[in-house]
């Protein structure tokens, strides 16, 4: 790679050792993509709570405190796994609970903002056109690249770090026009109505490629799509398929004026088959989830009118997450008192799918099922052995109150 | 032939027993993190573990996570030897390197065609390949 004058006075000390270290490691990701350069970044969205960490990772970041390590550039945190209101009532450890609250000082010693959101581009920074920037988690970064054009790798923690430590990241993947283009089409033949059938688009083209650098075209929709359906198609084309960009002829900046030549369609029969292809397992309707990604004020206010009057079923679980933001807003416009009143669990910072000890919870509840609006964390909570099941927004509601599967 | 060749390499030599999938992986969606053990209900590889192993996955699956899942498994012990990708994408990457556990992208020919699980192989970065040292019984 080459360095500049700069970089190569880091790699000498100069910005002290964290610095050092967070630049070196980056050398090394780069050289593995063969990227030629560095490139400055402007912000930076990163993923670190004790979930996802565990103890090696708050070792590592007790450590980057002693060496005196400190942001270069703006970072926010993504959604973590603790609601410290919520922690004792879900049953998660307290121990684990108490390194939680050292990691977030870690991060707040090294100048992280903690946001702990992740729907930062909603509600957070929102970055022009060519801005480069190193983000994570996966929604994040494709809304970024697709929505913004502007241009970020999937940054996964300990990179997202290093690139606030030396503001700056490797320049490879999606920070290059080559990988910008895109490599299929998708007519989108199905009205999509609702949230739940953009993420099933997003699973249908996700599941078929499962390539980091397979760009979809989407063309042929006669609406335009709002923030909410774009965050929910490009979550789950980033869970499904690893991807990390989507051009859509008409709203997003970069999308090409010619269709790349491989086709695929998504008709309304291929979005059925996609709410009927999950098993009912053993009928356990007591699990309804809307997570993953945070709710937005709108979606809050949806939520609202759907759960307004109705009450979730005794015996059953009903959790809303969202950022503090949009709950603080929720809470004065009314809407958190109307989930709230129908007995939703709101819960703030977090996503479902991180909460600390998620499978002793399941475990507790007797949970088998989880039912959600939610394309992404249906299919991201595989490995708590949960039984997901995917439905439209108003169907959830429906099966909250009611306790019964359809 | 008992040679697979590589496209892109990171970390030192390894040797160990292959764990070859035909399914993608993702340490978060996939694995139980405190045993090592592929947990996904109907995942092809469901009940083997990945600890020690030398693990030939097609194909990355989602996730920002998996970042610091490598370092997390790496300190609990249960990390595999390497991880072998068809197509991969930057946060196996940047994790397995943060980690310090060898991760290779790209193959020729495929490596079910030259290993089957249980073949003891090695795994050398820097000449960017992966060679047979004993078959399974």
């Amino acid at each position: 790679m080459e360095l500049t004058a700069e970089e190569r006075e880091i790699l000498a000390g100069k910005l002290g050792e964290a610095t050092r270290r967070a630049l070196e490691y980056q050398v090394e990701v780069g050289r593995f993509w063969q990227a030629k350069r560095m490139v400055p970044v402007t912000n930076v969205h990163l993923m670190g709570d004790i979930e996802v960490m565990g103890d090696g990772g708050l070792e590592f970041l007790r450590e980057e405190v002693r060496l005196g390590a400190r942001c270069r550039v703006g970072a926010t945190t993504n959604a973590r796994c603790i609601d410290f209101a919520h922690c004792e009532r879900l049953g998660q450890d307290p121990a684990e609970v108490a390194k939680e609250r050292e990691l977030i000082q870690c991060l707040r010693r090294m100048e992280v903002v903690t946001t702990d959101t992740c729907i930062n581009y909603q509600t957070g920074y929102q970055p022009r056109l060519g801005e480069h920037v190193a983000w994570g988690d996966t929604g994040t970064v494709i809304y970024a690249n697709s929505v913004f054009g502007a241009r970020s790798n999937f940054e996964s923690g300990p990179a997202a770090l290093a690139a606030a430590l030396t503001g700056r990241t490797p320049e490879y993947g999606f920070h290059l026009d080559d990988h910008r283009k895109g490599t299929f089409s998708v007519e989108l033949r199905a009205t999509l109505d609702d949230l739940a059938d953009w993420g099933a688009v997003g699973k249908l083209v996700g599941e078929s490629r499962q390539d980091y650098f397979a760009v979809p075209v989407f063309h042929g929709y006669r609406r335009t799509p709002t923030a909410d359906e774009l965050k929910h198609l490009g979550a789950a084309l980033a869970s499904y398929g690893s991807m990390a960009m989507f051009h859509f002829v008409g709203v997003t900046p970069e999308a090409p004026s010619e269709i790349p030549e491989q086709k695929f369609a998504v008709s309304e029969k291929d979005i059925q088959n996609v709410y009927a292809g999950y098993s009912l397992g053993d009928g356990d309707a007591r699990l309804v989830v809307f997570s993953g990604p945070q709710q937005s004020l709108l979606e809050m206010k949806g939520l609202a009118q759907l759960f307004d009057g109705r009450k979730v079923k005794e015996g059953s679980s009903c959790f809303v997450t969202t950022n503090a933001a949009v709950l603080a807003r929720s809470r004065a416009l009314g809407y958190a008192k109307v989930l709230e009143g129908a007995g939703v669990t709101i819960l703030e910072g977090v996503c479902f799918y991180i909460l600390q000890n998620l499978s002793s919870l399941r475990r507790a509840n007797r949970w088998t099922n989880m039912v959600s609006n939610s394309a992404k964390i249906v299919n991201i909570i595989g490995a708590h052995r949960f039984n997901t099941i995917l439905r439209r927004t108003a169907d959830c509601v429906e099966i909250a109150c009611s306790g019964e599967l359809r | 032939m008992s040679i697979v060749r590589v496209g892109q390499a990171y970390g030192a030599i390894v040797e160990g027993e292959a764990l070859i999938s035909e399914e993608g992986f993702s340490p978060r969606y996939d694995l139980d993190r405190w045993s090592g053990i592929i947990t996904k209900p109907g995942h092809k590889l469901e009940g083997m573990s990945i600890v020690d192993k030398v693990c030939f996955f097609p194909t990355a699956k989602g996730g920002i996570a998996a970042g610091w899942a490598f370092y997390d498994i790496k300190w609990k012990k249960i990390a595999p030897k390497a991880f072998i990708f068809g197509v991969t994408n930057p946060v196996m990457v940047q994790g397995a390197v943060f980690a310090g556990i060898p991760i290779t992208a790209g193959w020729t020919p495929h490596p079910g065609e030259v290993f089957r699980s249980g073949d003891w192989v090695r795994v050398d970065p820097a000449r960017k390949l992966i060679e047979v040292v004993r078959r399974q019984a």
